[in-house]
């Protein structure tokens, strides 16, 4: 670990953080293309910069760059209110023609006579993160501060207007201001990373953090958090694989490069958000892959338990409180199940004592019949409903009370039971549980 | 042929730049206008990024620049970026442009370290990846037959011909499903099918045009000339032969230009559709910013005009003769340069003249301030007696409206109200000469 | 018995999920003017597009004249919401009601001179004819709508499918409208309209269909059409289904 690998990897991740708390905003608003269209367009503003200011002149190159980009933005606005051109094709429009001349013009001024090739301006279209040296940190680290004093400071008037910009000009927020002050931190953060990342990766870094971290999360605060935290992880990271000290702790390169060759730092450190973005979209609880996969499983496991116990509910009904065994062949007429599936079935209830085999068929246990008991009730609840609150005709409701029952929750169940009880006619008062509205076949 | 061979060599290098980005730019812009139609340039541009890695895969497996492998490649890749940001908005549930920025920029990324690792075996740059060498193209011909030709030319020509092919055959289903994808399914005209078509379609042709013209241009070239295309006319045909106009033009004038002033031909071919496009925002006769201003502009004067002549009527109806000069006049229907321009074209239409120091209605005036007077009092009698508003709440709306009524109006009007000669103000209701 | 042109057995919808139309199942006569009706959201055009296959079916079946949509095509017409299309779209008034032949016509093959005869045709049928060169954008939205309607009369289908097509047109053209639906039941069609007005039910359809995300009931219009099938449809919210349907779209089992 050198300084210089030090300096980069500092940078990198402060980068990380900034892009993805502002990129956060930009996601949540639909607007995640915003840092792609600022990136590109930024680059006419550096090289009308170098040209204006006959050379290198730091600053007033991140100043032209930033003046371009919001002009870039701005024109986009422009463009959707008063041509019939739609939001898509302004994006497109204003983000290939401005980087096609500020490529026009970063050749000509690289075909300059005398020292145009100096500019260093192909730097700004790839990033060179590995030249960053102290001063850029320091820049970065005044822009981040800066970025991240106004967003905490207007968080609250953030949050209105990106959640619901109509609500937020009703209650009388300056809504411009607002989004200029949005898209100005956007862009500043782009053209500070613009020599770092490049043109096509900043984009990636405003985006792909904030994506990640919306999948863990279902708060705003959290988010910007976490899709900082990230943001810098995968800077911090993505500089150091790049700069090969990954490869001195592992003993290897990651991505297998050639000996000697370095990768180069942006894409990597895009490489390295993306794939905690396929992490998150596989593992986060609740909205990843598995997460959901599991719940599916699960719901599948406990509606094929649930019909098992009903159904031998229902044949053993008419003979209770005996509990009768009913045979194999019986089960499986009844339920559209292969016999290895219901033998499946059958072995996981018996593991939580529900059922238990006896010769030639099943029988439930006294705690699989009170809860099979249960069941029935919600499922003829259920049955009920449809036929009377809902007027759906009887032979077409149970395949539906099939499907519904296992998700009714317990208050939806006493609901039903109230109108169920309030509904029944004086006859059978004292009935608890309607009636199946079809013909039972027991043995 | 002859005349070819005796040009100079640079000079035989400017007609072959200038033919093969024409035939790139029209590839692009034909198939450019459906996506600017259906809404999905972002798409586009997605591709055009993501199919970098698939066209160093191929470089790497078949280990040339041949056609066929580069072809599957980018192919292959363009569909699945379509795909996973199709997946990753639909089934995982983030936005759709969130999960087309996460595809195209991290397969972007995938494809630039593709290039390092494998730089010994790839003969790509990926700075030609962005902005190409088209300048070049001329210095690398290859012969077939007879004729000798830029190698480019094979490639680019056929996705051409293929674009051409497609619009050609499927113009109908591809209008149908682009205009009205749900009647397009209703007729069994598969809209998801047309839509990966045409995606296969983009993908081919970026990567033909991938190593000469670089991505930028093909996105510039994807979009702006359909854009500036529909801003220009209401027919499909003619939008895609505008955008075709629009493709050569700027391939020509581009080299041109880059050449004059010693810069990049891609970068500059791309500026200058943007200038085109640009000059039709501005100029459409009937979509352009300047036409919209003009005609909110002749609107706007007509009706300062129009207060005048009911102001003038109103004052000759009361008999008042007040001394008025343009000033007093113009500030009495709201100052500004508005009034007085409009006094001015009164004034040139001999509808108003003046005597003395009182400004007058001349006969033409008056019987159009009459119809103005009519339309007013008529609308403020209809909101009294049909909505019920109070008489006193009634006038301005009139003021707005009376601006908009024309004569078949006025007569329903006439017919909506009782036939009362007055209006709710007690005034007389001019009748219509 | 004849084949009933539309016949809807068990259909339940669902997006992401969440069931908006539970266990509906009609049969639906022919040769009649035929309103689907029901409050906001009661999933009207839900259950035509599910009948097009626009929307997949969560179960169920639909069949047009005893046989499955993607084989009857032929036999319907659809005219959609007018929001769903992108007006700014380089077409003249003409093609758009060309398109109606694109069914017919199948892959690859133009329409031709024919086909432009119809169109034509069509277009004089909604008085039309002199805006045919115009772009769409151009034209008043009940003009809008006259177009989509010749449109389908160019599908010249046994059965026409309309989503809200008396949405926001005035007072003449929905007047137009009613007398072209009319045209069509006398000429052995069946149109399915989703209509909005409860006011003009009577007055414009024979036969109705009462529904809120489940069916309510349906019958003829004299019969059908009463206020305490009315009071079931529209009066309180079943927010028993709405409960369960939000149990099923978050699928968690509790």
């Amino acid at each position: 670990m050198t300084y210089l690998t030090w300096i980069v990897a500092i940078g990198t991740s402060l980068l990380g953080c900034v892009a993805g708390v502002v990129g956060s905003y930009a996601v949540l608003r639909r607007r995640a293309l915003a840092g792609d269209l600022l990136s590109h367009a930024a680059l006419p503003g550096l090289c009308l910069a170098f040209l204006l200011l006959g050379g290198r002149h730091f600053l007033g190159m991140l100043g032209g760059a930033f003046v371009a980009g919001l002009a870039g933005v701005a024109l986009v606005t422009f463009m959707c209110r008063w041509t019939r051109t739609k939001e898509d094709a302004a994006l497109g429009i204003v983000l290939s023609t401005f980087f096609g001349a500020g490529i026009m013009l970063s050749s000509y001024i690289q075909n300059m006579p005398g020292g145009g090739a100096k500019a260093g301006l192909e730097t700004y279209i790839y990033g060179q993160a590995a030249g960053m040296i102290r001063e850029d940190i320091y820049l970065l680290a005044v822009v981040s501060v800066l970025v991240l004093v106004v967003l905490v400071l207007f968080h609250k008037e953030f949050k209105v207007f990106s959640f619901d910009p109509a609500f937020a000009q009703a209650q009388g927020w300056p809504t411009l201001t607002l989004d200029i002050a949005m898209m100005g931190s956007l862009t500043l953060v782009t053209v500070v990373g613009l020599p770092s990342v490049g043109v096509v990766l900043m984009a990636a870094m405003l985006i792909i953090p904030a994506a990640a971290a919306r999948f863990w999360t279902d708060r705003l605060e959290r988010m910007l958090v976490l899709s900082g935290v990230l943001g810098a992880v995968s800077g911090a990271i993505g500089s150091l694989i790049s700069a090969g000290a990954v490869k001195g702790w592992l003993g290897f390169d990651p991505f297998g490069g050639d000996e000697g060759a370095n990768l180069p730092t942006g894409p990597v450190i895009v490489l390295c958000s993306t794939t905690v973005f396929l992490v998150s979209v596989l593992l986060a609880p609740q909205r990843g892959l598995l997460a959901r996969s599991w719940n599916y499983f699960r719901l599948r496991a406990k509606t094929a338990d649930e019909n098992l116990l009903r159904t031998l509910f229902e044949c053993a009904e008419p003979r209770l409180p005996t509990l009768v065994t009913v045979p194999w062949d019986e089960l499986l007429a009844r339920r559209a199940w292969s016999r290895a599936r219901l033998f499946w079935v059958v072995r996981r209830a018996g593991w939580r004592n529900l059922v238990r085999r006896a010769p030639g068929g099943v029988q439930l246990t006294q705690r699989g019949l009170e809860q099979a008991r249960r069941l029935v009730r919600a499922h003829r609840l259920w049955e009920w409903f449809l036929i009377h609150g809902a007027s759906i005709a009887p032979d077409h409701v149970d395949r539906d009370a099939d499907s519904i029952e296992h998700l009714l929750g317990p208050d939806l169940i006493a609901e039903l039971e109230n109108r169920f009880i309030a509904q029944r006619d004086a006859s059978n008062a004292a009935q608890v549980l309607p009636n199946s509205p079809h013909e039972l076949n027991v043995p | 042929m002859e005349w070819f061979n005796h040009l100079s060599l640079d000079a035989q290098n400017d007609l072959w730049v200038i033919a093969v980005g024409a035939m790139t730019n029209t590839a692009c812009a034909l198939v450019g206008c459906y996506l600017v139609l259906r809404r999905m340039s972002l798409l586009g541009d997605a591709i055009s990024h993501a199919v970098l890695p698939g066209l160093v895969v191929a470089f790497v497996f078949s280990g040339s620049l041949s056609v066929v492998p580069m072809f599957v490649g980018a192919l292959l890749v363009g569909l699945l970026t379509a795909a996973l940001t199709q997946t990753l908005h639909r089934q995982v549930g983030v936005p759709e442009d969130a999960s087309m920025g996460v595809v195209f920029t991290s397969l972007f990324a995938l494809g630039v370290i593709l290039i390092k690792r494998y730089a010994h075996r790839v003969d790509l740059d990926p700075d030609c990846v962005l902005y190409g060498l088209l300048e070049f193209v001329g210095f690398n011909l290859i012969q077939i037959g007879p004729y000798e030709f830029p190698r480019a030319m094979l490639s680019v020509g056929l996705v051409l011909a293929l674009n051409t092919a497609v619009i050609a055959i499927f113009w109908k289903e591809l209008l149908i499903s682009s205009f009205d994808p749900a009647l397009a399914t209703t007729m069994g005209f598969r809209a998801g099918l047309v839509h990966y078509v045409l995606m296969a379609l983009v993908a081919l042709t970026t990567v033909a045009s991938f190593e000469q013209v670089g991505s930028i241009l093909v996105i510039a070239m994807l979009i702006v000339p359909g854009a500036a295309a529909h801003l220009l006319t209401d027919r499909l045909s003619r939008m895609l032969g505008i955008a075709t106009g629009i493709a050569i033009g700027a391939a020509v004038i581009g080299q041109a230009a880059a050449v004059w002033l010693n810069t990049n031909t891609a970068g500059t071919m791309a500026a200058l559709a943007g200038i085109a496009y640009l000059a039709a925002a501005l100029g459409s006769p009937r979509y352009g910013i300047l036409a919209v201003l003009a005609r909110n502009f002749a609107s706007s004067i007509r009706v300062v005009r129009e207060d005048l002549l009911a102001m003038l009527y109103r004052l000759e109806e009361l008999n008042i003769e007040r001394a008025m000069g343009w000033p007093e006049a113009a500030r009495a229907v709201g100052g500004g340069l508005l009034p007085r321009l409009a006094l001015f074209s009164l004034k040139r239409r001999g509808d108003i003249r003046r005597d003395g120091a009182v400004l007058r209605l001349t006969d033409s005036g008056r019987s159009q301030a009459k119809l103005l007077v009519r339309s007013h009092r008529l609308w403020e009698a209809y909101l009294v007696q049909r909505l019920g508003l109070p008489p006193d709440h009634v006038h301005e709306p009139a003021t707005r409206m009376e601006h908009y009524i024309d004569r078949g109006f006025q007569e329903k009007l006439a017919d909506a109200v009782a036939q009362s000669p007055l209006d709710p103000h007690g005034r007389d209701i001019p009748q219509s000469d | 018995m004849p084949v009933p042109p539309v016949e809807i057995h068990d259909m339940t919808v669902a997006y992401h999920r969440k069931p908006v139309l539970w266990d509906v199942d009609i049969i639906l006569p022919e040769r009649k003017l035929i309103a689907v009706v029901g409050p906001n959201g009661a999933g009207k055009s839900t259950l035509i597009k599910a009948a097009l296959g626009l929307v997949p079916l969560a179960s169920g079946k639909v069949e047009i004249y005893g046989q499955p949509y993607a084989r009857q095509r032929h036999l319907v017409g659809y005219v959609p919401q007018r929001e769903s299309v992108d007006w700014d779209f380089p077409v003249t008034v003409f093609d758009v009601v060309l398109m109606g032949t694109y069914g017919r016509l199948g892959w690859i093959r133009r329409p031709g001179p024919r086909e432009r005869q119809q169109a034509r045709e069509a277009l004089a049928q909604v008085a039309l004819e002199s805006l045919a060169e115009r772009q769409i954008r151009q034209l008043s939205g009940g003009q809008q709508q006259r177009v989509f309607l010749a449109r389908a009369l160019v599908q010249d289908a046994q059965i026409y499918f309309m989503d809200e097509p008396f949405a926001g047109v005035d007072a003449a053209t929905e007047q137009a409208i009613v007398a072209l639906l009319k045209q069509l039941r006398e000429r052995g069609k069946t149109v399915i309209v989703v209509h909005h007005d409860l006011q003009t039910v009577r007055q414009y359809f024979d036969y109705v269909v009462l529904l809120n995300m489940r069916l309510v009931d349906a019958g003829p219009t004299e019969t059908t059409f009463t206020n305490e099938n009315l009071q079931k449809t529209f009066g309180g919210r079943l927010t028993i289904l709405e409960e369960a349907a939000e149990a099923v779209r978050l699928g968690k089992p509790s």
